[in-house]
């Protein structure tokens, strides 16, 4: 081969580089090289806005992250306390973990030097171990970029002005589409699970329905709850109060699937043959229960899976208590009740209906006939406002509007209501009025948002046309000569805030009285016990606290082998901790009688 | 008098491999009489472990298919699972694809210029072209946040957006580049020893390349336009101006001047696409990944990268997890196939350069 001049001397141009500046920073690695600023480095992590829900933890692959306790940070509700922990000679630095944390507590920063001889050392907890991080922060989620479903799929519903043409139900319910697709948006991090008082399997049971298998769904929810279908429809869920995805979208509907899943099973046989639930040869003990309320059935439900012989007491002719008699037929049809109950009897539970105990039969021979009680009584009688002109025609309680209305009776209320009030109680009460065709307004002494009801209760009346007057306090009801209430006279008033951090105090303005003409007004600010029944030697042995009964942590009064539970002996008075109290009351109960066996 | 043949070991340990691989030579003076090529040393059971996982969390794998060039792996990847559940991937996205890809393409070259030159001892190119590596690196660290694992072209488009000011920061990336890649020409091409260490050597041949499955370069370098960015245009490369360069010969210096011109075509491409993006979405949001089941049914996406045609299957029956993914790569047909060929009856002292040439890539091969 020829000699190649061209080929000797053009590489010898690189001479030229010389004198150029060179491409390498000559200050490495004393300062090292600042990072672009979408940079995937060491972890840091907001510790007050993370919630300790674990799914950083769960998504890793390189099983980089554990949730550990962490000194000063207590576990609250909607809180695990629990912070992850990076091993970040695992990390791998996807930043996966950023992108599905639902409140967007963690974030990797700009910091990328770290060099121990300690294998150990590379393990630590961001946000405590590196509190400066938060300046340094530079690949976070956003909603925009965060792996989270956050919008909820949205439940059909009647429309507004349709709704109160009947008592026909409101809401539609998910078909199977939307249910898995509901469930799917699920991060099953069982936050809920702690905040729900009955601790209901929630991760697990949305799991089943995003996986297709409601017939798990239906077994795993019967495992601690007997009237599911019933919580599916009104359960003051405040499982989803604290849903990780509410953080920054809308929580998971897990009312609205449980209520799938329970609606999937059309009758009690059906029901019977998916649970097929294992029940114990008859141990020999009888249980007496007092009131078919949720609390009541719960513990007739699991004692009689475990060989106790229940048998039930009930004053009305249905069972359900509140749930039956004070709920409106548009949020809780009577037939998807009378299935549970169906099916709780089909498993061996006797309820004699239309038995008032303390009228048809005494609470001696209830107590004296049965080796353990069961009281679940709830709180019958509503509070009166104490001022005048309330005993007049057209005052009524709205309790028992509801219970008439819900027994197929008809009152007459006018085209004009007042309902007073902001709880669950004075939104049905509004809202059944709307149907019975009335104008309808609810006075209320707090604002909007202090409101009790469920938000979407007062959404819901809000779309059925129904006026609410907030910050308003009721001082007379006027009536005609027929003495029948003609108006109603209200104070204004303005807030101030509690100094213990409580809701703020209305404090009446002096001289603001309005006056709004009525035809009727329905009472709706609370309801009390009613503990006539009881003979006067257990009077005084049933202890009594500001209208509750007494109960400890196995739901015993202070009554040898009398257990109490429901409205009439928890504070929250709800329906899930009255089925939460029957459950725990079951253990109570087989501890006392199966103690040795 | 016969000379006895000699057994040598180049790896598993070797500057001129990217990973782990081991060629056993039997050598008879300087010429090779039999070539063995052993792996087995870098098994990480990718496919295996893909299964195991949901559909979003095989990301930190895909990258590690081939270090050098982790995108076109995440977009197959990717673009399989869009096909399975027939998710629509925004066009800003699909451009955004393109421009990571060609600039993985620019990167691995460039590194390829290194191993290159550096297998024949010309040092001085690796070292320019690694520092000028470094520039596409830091486009990657400004978009993906990463440097090398970029784990940013997922199922339904990408990551993030364009950081604030990007499109810029491409272009004058790209006029450097273009200026000097001139320098590179000085250096390599231009240069008495590369000619001469490569032209003729490692000769492949036009039809046994077809019969094997030789793809990519090597198979260009014989004559045969081949690529599927026109064979099978997938993202917006239907869309796109550039022409894939073809060289006849089959040798070390053809294969390494289809590559040469291909940078060229890449930064076409690239300026193209910075031109043309369109505003909009750039990520088709997937479902929550814990509970985010595909549909029943099975896809094969391909897409090319520096090595050749490269492309993964998977199949779904209907749940979270693949039920299968199997990745087919091109370095199986170069390292094991041709290499074990083309070695008898080559000088010892171009074995590294003719593993080179061929875009070996041993954790490819294993995966």
């Amino acid at each position: 081969m020829s000699f190649d001049l061209k080929g000797t001397l053009k590489p010898l141009t690189a001479l030229k580089q010389f004198g150029k500046k060179p491409h390498t920073l000559t200050n490495v690695p004393f300062i090292p090289r600042e990072a672009a600023d979408r940079y995937r480095g060491l972890h840091y992590n907001n510790l007050d806005e993370c919630i300790g829900c674990g799914n950083c933890s769960t998504i890793c692959q390189n099983q980089a992250i554990d949730m550990i306790p962490v000194d000063g940070i207590e576990g609250k509700n909607g809180d695990s306390g629990l912070r992850p922990r990076v091993d970040h000679g695992r990390c791998c630095w996807c930043g996966l973990c950023v992108d599905v944390c639902p409140t967007g507590s963690l974030s990797l920063t700009k910091d990328y030097v770290y060099v121990s001889e300690d294998a150990d050392s590379f393990l630590w907890t961001p946000g405590v171990d590196n509190p400066e991080g938060d300046e340094r922060v530079s690949f976070f989620s956003t909603k925009e970029t965060s792996l989270n479903d956050l919008g909820r799929i949205p439940m059909p519903e009647l429309e507004g002005m349709e709704r109160i043409k009947s008592f026909a139900e409101v809401v539609l319910g998910y078909n199977e589409e939307q249910a898995r697709a509901e469930a799917s948006r699920c991060i099953s991090c069982g936050l809920c699970t702690e905040a729900c008082p009955e601790h209901m399997h929630i991760p697990e049971y949305i799991n089943a329905i995003a996986g297709g298998n409601d017939e798990d769904a239906v077994r795993i929810i019967y495992d601690n709850n007997p009237l599911p279908e019933m919580c599916g429809k009104v359960c003051t869920r405040r499982c989803e109060d604290i849903c990780a995805i509410a953080h920054r979208g809308d929580p998971i509907a897990i009312r609205w699937l449980k209520r799938y899943a329970t609606e999937t099973v059309e009758n009690a046989d059906l029901l019977k043959e998916i649970i097929n639930p294992e029940i114990k040869e008859p141990n020999g003990f009888k249980v007496g229960i007092i009131g078919a309320g949720p609390s009541g059935l719960t513990a007739a439900y699991y004692l009689a899976l475990k060989g106790f012989d229940c048998t039930i007491y009930e004053a009305n002719s249905k069972a359900g208590g509140m749930t039956m008699y004070g709920i409106p037929r548009y949020r809780f049809p009577e037939d998807s009740l009378d299935k549970q109950i169906e099916y709780i009897q089909k498993i061996g539970v006797r309820i004699h209906f239309n038995t008032k105990v303390g009228k048809d039969i005494s609470f001696v021979e209830v107590y004296h006939n049965y080796d353990a009680v069961f009281m679940g009584v709830g709180f019958p009688k509503p509070w009166t406002l104490g001022i005048e002109g309330e005993e007049l025609h057209g005052s009524i309680q709205a309790v028992n509007f509801l219970y008439e209305i819900n027994n197929g009776k008809k009152i007459d209320i006018g085209d004009k209501v007042i309902v007073i009030g902001g709880g669950n109680v004075a939104i049905d009460a509004a809202r059944v009025s709307a149907r019975l065709g009335a104008d309808v307004t609810i006075l209320y002494r707090r604002r909007v948002q202090d409101m009790p009801a469920d938000w979407e209760e007062i959404e819901g009346a809000e779309a059925e046309g129904i006026h609410i007057i907030s910050q308003a306090i009721p001082i007379q009801f006027h009536g005609d000569e027929k003495r029948h209430i003609t108006t109603v006279e209200y104070l204004k008033a303005e807030m101030e805030p509690d100094e213990h951090g409580g809701r703020p105090k209305p404090i009446a303005i002096e001289g603001s009285n309005t006056v709004i003409e009525v035809t009727a007004v329905l009472g709706a600010i609370g309801q009390q016990g009613d503990y006539s029944f009881l003979e006067e030697e257990f009077d005084k042995k049933v202890k009594i606290e500001r209208g509750r009964i007494v109960v400890n942590e196995k739901q015993e009064t202070t009554l040898n082998k009398l257990f109490a539970g429901g409205d009439s002996a928890n504070r929250t008075a709800d329906a899930i901790s009255a089925i939460a109290d029957g459950y725990r009351a079951v253990k109570g109960i087989e501890e006392l009688l199966m103690k040795g066996k | 008098m016969r000379e006895k043949a000699t057994t040598l070991y180049i790896g598993p340990q070797h500057p001129g491999i990217t990973g782990n691989m081991m060629v056993r030579l039997k050598v008879e003076g300087d010429t090779i009489v039999k070539a063995a090529t052993e792996v087995g040393y870098l098994h990480r059971s990718f496919e295996k472990l893909i299964e195991k996982r949901n559909w979003l969390q095989s990301f930190t794998l895909l990258c590690r298919f081939c270090v050098p060039e982790p995108d076109p792996v995440e977009e197959s990847y990717a673009r399989a699972v869009e096909m399975i559940e027939g998710r629509e991937v925004p066009e800003r996205a699909k451009y955004i694809r393109v421009l990571v890809l060609e600039l993985a393409r620019i990167g691995s070259y460039l590194l390829w210029y290194g191993g290159q030159s550096g297998s024949l001892g010309l040092y001085t190119v690796g070292q320019w072209s690694v520092g000028d590596r470094n520039y596409i690196l830091d486009l990657f660290e400004a978009l993906t946040g990463a440097r090398v694992y970029h784990m940013y072209i997922w199922p339904g488009g990408v990551r993030r957006d364009f950081p604030k000011g990007f499109e810029k920061k491409v272009i004058d990336t790209m006029d450097y580049l273009e200026k000097r890649l001139d320098d590179y020409d000085d250096l390599m091409f231009d240069n008495a020893i590369f000619k001469k260490r490569t032209k003729g050597v490692g000769i492949i041949d036009k039809e046994k390349a077809v019969e094997w499955g030789v793809v990519g370069p090597p198979l260009r370098g014989c004559g045969i336009r081949s690529d599927i960015r026109i064979d099978d245009p997938y993202e917006i490369y239907d869309k796109l101006d550039f022409i894939v360069p073809v060289e006849e010969g089959g040798d070390i210096w053809t294969r390494a001047l289809v590559r040469r011109q291909e940078i060229r075509q890449s930064i076409r491409i690239i300026r193209q696409v910075i031109d043309n993006i369109p505003g909009g979405e750039y990520y088709n949001k997937v479902p929550n990944p814990q509970k985010w089941a595909l549909p029943k049914g099975d896809a094969y996406a391909r897409t090319e990268a520096v090595r050749g045609e490269v492309g993964m299957y998977l199949s779904s029956d209907g749940s979270i997890n693949p039920r299968r993914a199997h990745f087919k790569g091109a370095a199986y047909v170069h390292a094991i196939t041709l290499l074990e060929h083309l070695l008898v009856g080559e000088n010892l002292a171009d074995v590294a350069a003719i593993m080179n040439s061929l875009g070996t890539c041993p954790p490819e091969i294993e995966r």
